[in-house]
């Protein structure tokens, strides 16, 4: 759409932006202003340049905070993308039945946080579990509070359960949005099932899995509270994220200058990261209409 | 419909419900049932744990400390989203680029980060542990959300009928509430719905901000720790009633899930 | 290449019908002849696209067959038919080139390397885009697209019948034009059998060898342009085609003479006795206004000059009338009396036509 220019638009952007920076901009300033200072307590600040900046980074407990990050991401990014999809595809067109799948399977994204966690930390115990019941009655070796591998297992299949819905939601209504006309040509022209998906619907979902995909790289990114409950980030530190991690040594050990430095590095890797997602996938768009 | 299909849809959703199912399980034992072992429904049903929890202030105060602050936040949100989205989807102005990529930076801000910066903020200005303080930090990823979908949706509206409308001798605050937001009502019930939600299920901001008057549901959840062990029966009451607000939200919103999720932008 | 043939064919969505309203398209026998080139012409929701997706196979009817040759197809899915459809937006594989687009149909059936080439090659040239065979589909403008479809319909060389479901609709009127005397060009060429939905009887006239005109699930009318002008079968299609449309008017008809409102109008042949609704319909074209009698009396409400020809519009009684006079004819000022030309005047019963005997 051709837009008008118009400067005084600026007014009704104003609300917005009074209202984002004064949640945004001021504590963002908090933070900067952490990281650049040291404290012995009693309100007393003083310059520490980017001293904080080099201990985190060389930190090796931010390294592997960041890399268990991104290993979680690609991995639940990996698993809900694909499984989102074919839920997707599978679901009836329209009808009753459409929308009581709708319905149950947007449940659990309205299900508060910690609540996820706790339904997640109960169903996985061997003793009070179902899940946890099962697994030892079939003779598995399973404890998410021993074992790293059963603990980021369960972390990965909760968010799983928790945030699939999302992808399958987005491409639900992608794919509603592709005129039955294509369907009908493809079968005039014998299109096979496999053909259908990847000349019509993968097409008529891209823009819809793109939110998909930076939603959830974002969301997954930022982690908190599930895993936390679940597990508490460990056992050891097997299942601590960047944000447990950061909020272990905000609140926990009290080391704001490090935690500070810490979070502005975490929040510019989102940034440049989701920035670069964006402008990969907007770009194979615009070069397959500029070709 | 296909057996494959039905398959894959019908086992999705029985993955989906099992964890379900067995909080709804648990809400109706009495604590020795639930932990002398596995029972697949309550041998001994009880509604106890429901009890305890609306007759109990300090129980039932949570739910309406959440409704509150969640109300509040999608109010506020869509209310100066809806004009922002509207400047965004029909003018051009200077930065408008770089300002809409602003708003969406702040939805990438992990909470984690602003936590301890918000319960200074909030602490100095004299709002900790109110209602509007949450609203106001749940804002700070609702309201980039709310602009950015409600201007995939006004996007849509051709813009003849803004002009048609002028023409017709409307003013702007007339036309955009009597013309304008009909046209893009699925929309708004859309940002909404996203904005209810993500309030709803955030807790360590809310938590961080509240003590006693303002806490939501979520926090005070964790009391079930007591020096006799975990009441689990209380737990999973507490965790089902927070699910009911959800679901009567998606049930409301049914129809509009399949147009909506595409955000407008497909 | 085969003839169509539609067999005692009715649909009703879901199930039984109890009487003949309940059906979406009543039940009909037609023919559609090998090669002509057919367009299905009524308003919206009168049942042709119900008709064109039973022949297509998207719709299977709930009684009657479809028969492609001698073959019946009633129950054969669309991909066993070699049917090409053309729909009302244009449908392309946009993240394929248009090269890709055509051969789509060919790959799909796993025709050979060569041969695909070979086709793909010669149909480019038919719709004029070989020179933009490497372009993606995406960025095409509508009737680029819209041609694309076409000759993903063309690319077969065994397609029984293209279908076309409204086409031009999303086209801008100059390139309507255009491509519909493509189309034209390319059935006099190739001589497949075409059949084009629309509801626009311009389009309909000038693209068809015959025109079926379809209202309220039924067709009413079967016949070359020019017949449907002159001797509507039903005072619909008077109504539906021409502009303005005919001249409707109540009479009692007697011999050969009908009475409207009292005036006796000489009729060109004999009628016996009528029962039903009966009604005289004339094309403005064969009226013509003056300022005596004989005719009917009518007042003149205002005369409008449409290039050609100017159309006298007066009532009657309170019916609305219309006459036409030619460029070059006089419309006289105090005009108060209309006449028909007597062999025009055509003679219906509860609408139908009815045949008269020669005076």
């Amino acid at each position: 759409m051709e837009k008008t220019r118009n400067n005084r638009a600026w007014f009704m952007v104003l609300p917005v932006v009074a209202l984002v920076a004064f949640s945004a901009v001021l504590p963002l300033m908090t933070v900067v202003n952490y990281s650049v200072q040291d404290t012995f307590g009693n309100n007393v600040f003083f310059w520490a340049g980017t001293e904080w900046f080099t201990q985190v980074l060389e930190s090796e407990r931010m390294h592997d905070a960041l890399w268990r990050q991104f290993l979680f991401s690609a991995v639940i990014l990996a698993i809900e993308v694909p499984l989102g999809v074919a839920v997707a595809l599978c679901m009836p067109k329209k009808g009753f039945w459409a929308s009581v799948c709708l319905v149950l399977m947007a449940l659990p994204l309205l299900i508060p946080w910690n609540v996820v966690g706790t339904i997640w930390q109960v169903f996985g115990r061997v003793d009070i579990g179902l899940l946890g019941w099962t697994l030892a009655n079939l003779g598995v070796d399973y404890n998410y509070t021993q074992n790293p591998l059963d603990a980021w297992i369960t972390v990965v299949v909760m968010d799983v359960w928790h945030w699939t819905s999302l992808v399958v939601l987005l491409a639900y209504a992608g794919l509603q949005s592709i005129p039955q006309a294509y369907y009908q040509a493809a079968r005039i022209d014998q299109a096979s099932r496999w053909k259908v998906f990847r000349y019509i619907e993968l097409p008529k979902m891209k823009g819809v899995l793109l939110i998909a995909v930076l939603l959830r790289f974002m969301d997954s990114f930022m982690i908190y509270t599930e895993p936390f409950v679940v597990t508490g980030g460990g056992p050891g530190t097997a299942t601590t994220f960047l944000s447990i991690d950061l909020v272990k040594m905000a609140l926990g050990q009290f080391d704001l200058g490090p935690a500070a430095a810490f979070s502005l590095m975490y929040f510019l890797v989102i940034l440049l990261l989701s920035w670069v997602f964006y402008t990969v996938m907007t770009n194979s768009d615009k070069a397959g209409k500029g070709a | 419909m296909k057996i494959g299909n039905f398959l894959v849809v019908t086992l999705y959703i029985l993955f989906l419900m099992l964890p379900i199912y067995w909080l709804l399980n648990m809400s109706f034992k009495p604590n020795s049932e639930i932990l002398g072992g596995i029972t697949f429904f309550p041998r001994n049903f009880t509604v106890q744990n429901y009890v305890t929890i609306f007759t109990d202030p300090s129980w039932y105060m949570g739910y309406v400390n959440s409704i509150l602050y969640v109300a509040m936040n999608t109010v506020i949100s869509l209310a100066v989203a809806l004009p922002a989205a509207y400047a965004f989807s029909r003018y051009s102005f200077l930065g408008d680029k770089h300002l809409f990529f602003w708003l969406l930076t702040n939805r990438m801000a992990p909470p984690a980060v602003f936590a301890l910066p918000f319960f200074q903020l909030y602490s100095s200005v004299g709002l900790f542990d109110t209602h509007i303080a949450v609203a106001l930090a749940h804002c700070l990823f609702n309201v980039p959300l709310a602009v950015w979908i409600l201007e995939g949706f006004m996007r849509g509206v051709p813009k003849e009928i803004d002009e048609t409308a002028y023409i017709d001798g409307y003013s702007w605050p007339r036309f955009f509430v009597k013309i304008f937001m009909p046209l893009i009502a699925s929309g708004i019930g859309v940002a909404a719905f996203f904005c209810f939600m993500f309030s709803w299920v955030e807790l360590l901001l809310s938590r961080t901000l509240t003590t006693v008057d303002a806490k939501p549901i979520a926090a005070t959840m964790t009391r079930t720790v007591s020096a006799s062990g975990l009441d689990w029966g209380l737990l999973a009451a507490a965790g089902v009633l927070t699910i009911i607000p959800g679901a009567l939200v998606v049930f409301f919103v049914r129809n509009y899930i399949a147009k909506g999720f595409a955000l407008g932008r497909v | 290449m085969a003839k169509i043939t539609l067999d005692n064919l009715g649909h009703c969505y879901g199930g039984r019908p109890a009487n003949r309203d309940d059906y979406q398209l009543k039940p009909m026998s037609h023919v559609w002849e090998d090669g002509a080139a057919y367009a299905l012409l009524g308003p919206s929701g009168c049942g042709k696209s119900t008709l064109l997706n039973i022949i297509s196979g998207l719709l299977i009817p709930s009684e009657g067959r479809v028969l492609f040759g001698e073959q019946d197809v009633t129950r054969a899915p669309t991909a066993k038919r070699n049917i090409a459809q053309v729909f009302q937006f244009p449908v392309v594989y946009d993240t394929m080139t248009v090269y890709d687009n055509l051969a789509f149909p060919l790959r799909n059936r796993r025709a050979a390397a060569r041969y695909v080439d070979i086709r793909v090659k010669a149909v480019a040239e038919m719709i004029g885009l070989a020179d933009r065979l490497d372009e993606r589909a995406q960025g095409l403008t509508a009737d680029a697209k819209q041609k694309i479809s076409l000759g993903r319909g063309m690319v077969r060389e065994d397609v029984s019948a293209i279908l076309f479901d409204e086409p031009l609709t999303v086209i801008d009127p100059h390139m309507k034009w255009e491509l519909r005397t493509q189309l034209k060009a390319l059935h006099r060429e190739f001589g497949h059998t075409m059949i084009y939905v629309t509801h626009d009887q311009t389009e309909a006239l000038t693209f068809a060898d015959k025109v079926v005109v379809m209202s309220d699930g039924e067709v009413v009318q079967v016949g070359a342009p020019a017949e449907l002008f002159e001797r509507p079968a039903h005072t619909f299609v008077g109504y539906f085609i021409g502009s303005p449309g005919m001249n409707v008017l109540d009479a009692e008809v007697e011999g050969s003479m009908a009475h409207v409102m009292g005036c006796a109008l000489p009729l060109a042949r004999r009628y016996g006795r009528l029962s039903g609704r009966v009604q005289i319909g004339v094309r403005p074209e064969f009226a013509s206004v003056a300022e005596t009698g004989p005719g009917l009396p009518v007042s003149v409400t205002r005369v409008e000059d449409v290039g050609r020809h100017r159309v006298v519009r007066a009532t009657i009684g309170g019916v609305e009338v219309n006459a036409i006079a030619q460029e070059g004819q006089s419309v006289p000022e105090n005009a108060e009396w209309l006449r028909f030309a007597p062999e025009a005047v055509n003679v219906y019963a509860d609408g139908w036509l009815v045949e008269g005997e020669a005076a």
